[in-house]
């Protein structure tokens, strides 16, 4: 049964506004400690190798210098099968950026200057960095079984059979999540102490820090608190942890009761805490006049690191977003001497929808259909990819209503024909979506204290999203009392396990445990319960049968300066349909956040990776760039007014990565809309269309 | 080399012995405990840092704390008044200009050190008369905030919360 609405569906200001707008909010580098130790890291200068020498001597004359770790004094780790966490364990060197030494020292100024009196020679190897598609070595991701024969010929003949075909290729570049708040861990080892290792972690999960980390160290996890109240973004690089949680560790290890502070430098990030893959994607549809997709294909290359396996897996929005009898979606990787890339906001659907929605935009011109109406002709009754039934879609809706508060209607289908005071006009839409995951796992404790209030404990984190406040609507409602009643704890191991907040799963995943708990809690013990009564209820089992999914329809209008080929975007429309909504003005935040980083990437967002030495050149907020305020204009996020049942009790679904997903097709479809210049290649910059 | 200093911040003052190559953030930071600048990129990029010096909004991590005895800081924590928030600080929860909250503090100490400066008559890049009283349009208050990145992503709500705190 779906909760009764209540604090939920209101938009609620931020219960933690207050603290943040003071900056008094303590993030992980401010938890006070006293007399602590400052961590700076030395990186690899090649990028494949082995260190020959490590000359640490004149690091550690520096005055207030208290240790330098490298791989010949760190303390051993335990082989977790995870070669990303094996930090100062051996000579060699898998990619340009590696941690190989740190200083720890009584201050940053000096831990930083010795870091810098550190002198190493390597015996390097060719490094190889370079992703392409005409690559000999490229492989299926490990456990992937590649199409087989049948499935290849039966796309072939439908693909060659079609009336009208489109056959293109779109790349979109290494990028960067760059929260505000760098990768930050301060930790403690106390070996008095039960808790033997306790980490203030700036993390998007708390309970999979310690689970990944605690093995690492020989701990058994309730020897290690990891703990996170407030968390400056993370985008999914903070979810899970990455060689600098290990760092911290390590250090922390070397001067057992004294905190060490580490905080990767802004520079350093680029190579250690994450980052998107380039992706080669070439896309295939074949259709009928009228638009109807009689034949999909998806072939993407990304690339993966030697030191650890990970797939950005392009083809999935292309498994479910529309029908087609004939579907073919392969993925291959290059195993290279780079970084290891991890999570980025929407892993996988977001270069994927830029791909496929932009080939529909191409399809949509060579069928002679509008763009909207070939999204609506190839709306599928059923998910493609499961053939289970939706739990609700309404895409079609989201895309009408969209279109009918954009001005759809005066956009001018011929490319480059409309103009305002000599700028030319163009307007893209874009499908969004992005499935509904439940992860199982996440407890919520609720328990009556004596001030006649409810504690609600778990382990959940809110980086940014609003979880606080939504957390709190969700146990308000769930228990039928007010939000003032509700006195919520989250970010901390000592709470209920929960999982990561990740993958849009946050609310699906905590929320559902919490109204778990509160109905065994009324269940059991009525409407006044006395004082003391504690329940634990965990997450249940997600439906099955169904496929849930979060849609929506993007809008762009671009203004190209026909001289000089800048691009601007005076406004951009999200309509979408994500089920319940439980907090009106964060979620808008998240979704409009979202489709402002999607304009980020449509436009300014390229890692530029030397390949003759393995490294991201443009390694700073200064030459990586991200949109600022001046790039960014009307943006504005609704959605349908919905209720989905069949997603979790309240009725809501994932809202934190779908804004992205779409945004930087709907801005690419407008920009050729304007100028005729189809550019398939991200970021779309002035020189191109200039061409 | 270490010298004495003394500065002022957020009314209260405040004497250290620090090192020459210390910023004012990290003095504010790791030698006071005053947490509510933020470092994010620690060379002057993102503007996290923002604070109010002698009046004007600098970023405190490129100013060398030994070349500011004397001086006179007030960070966000410092705008409000106990309990009750500055109005640009009370505009931002309204708007919900932000989500992570970790520009946040700098975003406000910028805008109130903006709203000064426009006040006091500077132009802007997107000023058109050069010569007049400040129209804090739009188009004005994204150029003027353009130096505070936000990776949330929530400018469209920043703008928001200051068009009310210009209009009142």
């Amino acid at each position: 049964m779906t909760l009764q609405a209540n604090a939920m569906g209101t938009p609620t200001r931020r219960l933690d506004g207050a603290p943040k707008v003071t900056g008094t909010a303590p993030y992980a580098y401010e938890q006070p400690v006293k007399n602590p130790v400052y961590v700076h890291a030395v990186q690899s200068g090649v990028a494949r190798g082995t260190i020959r020498s490590i000359e640490t001597v004149a690091a550690e004359a520096v005055d207030g210098v208290v240790a330098v770790l490298t791989h010949r004094n760190a303390t051993r780790l335990a082989d977790v099968g995870d070669d990303e966490l094996a930090v100062l364990q051996s000579d060699s060197v898998a990619f340009r950026g590696q941690l190989i030494a740190a200083v720890l020292a009584e201050t940053p100024e000096a831990a930083r200057h010795a870091a810098r009196l550190i002198q190493v020679t390597y015996d390097d190897e060719p490094a190889d960095t370079e992703l392409r598609a005409d690559r000999e070595d490229l492989h299926a991701p490990e456990g992937e079984d590649p199409p087989d024969d049948r499935s290849r010929d039966e796309f072939a003949a439908a693909f060659s059979s079609a009336d009208v075909r489109v056959d293109q290729t779109y790349t979109t570049p290494m990028l960067h999540n760059n929260p505000m708040e760098p990768h930050t861990t301060v930790a403690v080892w106390d070996e008095e102490s039960e808790v033997r290792l306790t980490m203030f972690d700036s993390t998007q999960g708390v309970h999979v820090v310690r689970s990944t980390l605690a093995p690492l160290f020989g701990l058994r996890p309730e020897q290690m608190r990891v703990v996170a109240p407030h968390v400056g973004g993370g985008f999914g690089s903070k979810g899970m942890p990455h060689a600098h949680n290990v760092l911290a560790g390590l250090a922390a290890r070397a001067v057992p009761g004294r905190p060490v502070k580490y905080a990767v430098p802004r520079q350093q990030m680029y190579a250690l805490t994450g980052h998107r893959s380039p992706t080669i994607q070439r896309i295939r549809l074949g259709a009928e006049r009228d638009g109807r997709l009689a034949a999909i294909s998806h072939d993407s290359v990304e690339h993966s690191s030697t030191v650890k396996e990970f797939a950005e897996e392009c083809g999935k929005p292309t498994r479910s977003l529309y029908a087609g009898a004939h579907r073919l979606i392969t993925q291959r990787l290059a195993t290279l001497d780079v970084p290891v890339p991890s999570w980025m906001r929407a892993p996988g659907e977001c270069p994927g929808a830029f791909a496929l929605e932009v080939a529909m935009d191409e399809l949509a011109e060579a069928c002679g259909v509008d763009p909207i109406d070939l999204r609506i002709v190839n709306d599928p009754e059923l998910d493609p990819k499961t053939g289970h039934p939706w739990s609700s879609r309404r895409l079609v809706e989201c895309l009408q209503e969209g279109a009918e508060r954009f001005g759809w209607a005066a956009r001018d289908p011929e490319p480059g024909r409309r103009q305002t005071g000599g700028t030319l006009v163009g307007m893209g839409v874009a499908a969004s979506t992005y499935p509904c995951f439940r992860s199982p796992g996440s407890v919520a404790r609720i328990e009556v204290t004596d001030d006649g209030r409810y504690s609600v404990r778990i382990g959940a984190v809110d980086i940014g999203t609003g979880a606080w406040t939504a957390l709190t609507q969700i146990a308000a409602d769930a228990l039928g009392c007010d939000m003032e009643l509700v006195k919520l704890e989250i970010g901390d191991t000592d709470l209920p396990h929960a999982t990561v907040a990740g993958g849009s799963s946050g609310l699906t995943s905590w929320g559902s445990a919490i109204v778990e708990a509160a109905r065994i809690l009324r269940h059991e013990h009525g409407a006044s319960p006395r004082v003391g009564t504690t329940v634990e209820a965990e997450t249940p089992d997600k439906p099955r049968g169904v496929a849930v999914h979060s849609f929506g329809a993007q809008f762009a209008e671009v203004h190209v300066d026909p001289d000089t080929g800048e691009i601007r975007v005076p406004r951009m429309l999200g309509v979408f349909a994500v089920g319940r909504v439980i907090n009106a003005a964060t979620a808008r935040s998240q979704l409009i956040g979202g489709m402002t980083m999607g304009l980020s990437m449509a436009l300014h967002e390229v890692g530029v990776m030397d390949h003759r030495t393995g490294h991201v050149v443009n390694h700073d907020l200064a030459e990586y760039h991200i949109v600022t305020n001046a790039d960014v204009g009307d943006v504005e996020a609704t959605w349908l007014d919905d209720v989905d049942p069949q997603a979790n009790p309240m009725g809501s679904k994932g809202i934190g990565e779908i804004g992205i997903v779409g945004a930087p097709a709907a801005v690419a479809n407008a920009v050729y809309n304007a100028t005729g210049v189809r550019v398939r290649d991200l970021p779309i910059t002035a020189d191109l269309l200039l061409r | 080399m270490e010298v004495p200093i003394t500065i002022r911040v957020d009314g209260a003052e405040r004497s250290m012995t620090i090192d020459t190559r210390t910023t004012l953030l990290d003095a504010m930071r790791d030698r006071l405990s005053i947490m509510s600048p933020k470092k994010g990129c620690d060379h002057g990029q993102c503007g996290s840092c923002t604070v109010l010096l002698d009046g004007r909004r600098v970023v405190s991590c490129l100013a060398l704390a030994v070349a500011h005895d004397g001086a006179e800081i007030t960070t966000a924590a410092g705008l409000a008044d106990g309990a009750e928030l500055h109005p640009v600080q009370q505009a931002f929860v309204d708007r919900d200009g932000f989500q992570c909250g970790y520009c946040t503090p700098g975003q406000i100490c910028s805008a109130v050190g903006m709203l000064e400066e426009a006040k006091a008559g500077h132009p802007s890049h997107v000023t058109d008369d050069l010569t007049g009283p400040i129209d804090l349009d739009d188009a004005e208050l994204r150029e003027r905030m353009s130096g505070n990145l936000c990776r949330c992503g929530a400018y469209v709500n920043i703008v928001a919360a200051l068009r009310e705190g210009t209009a009142s």
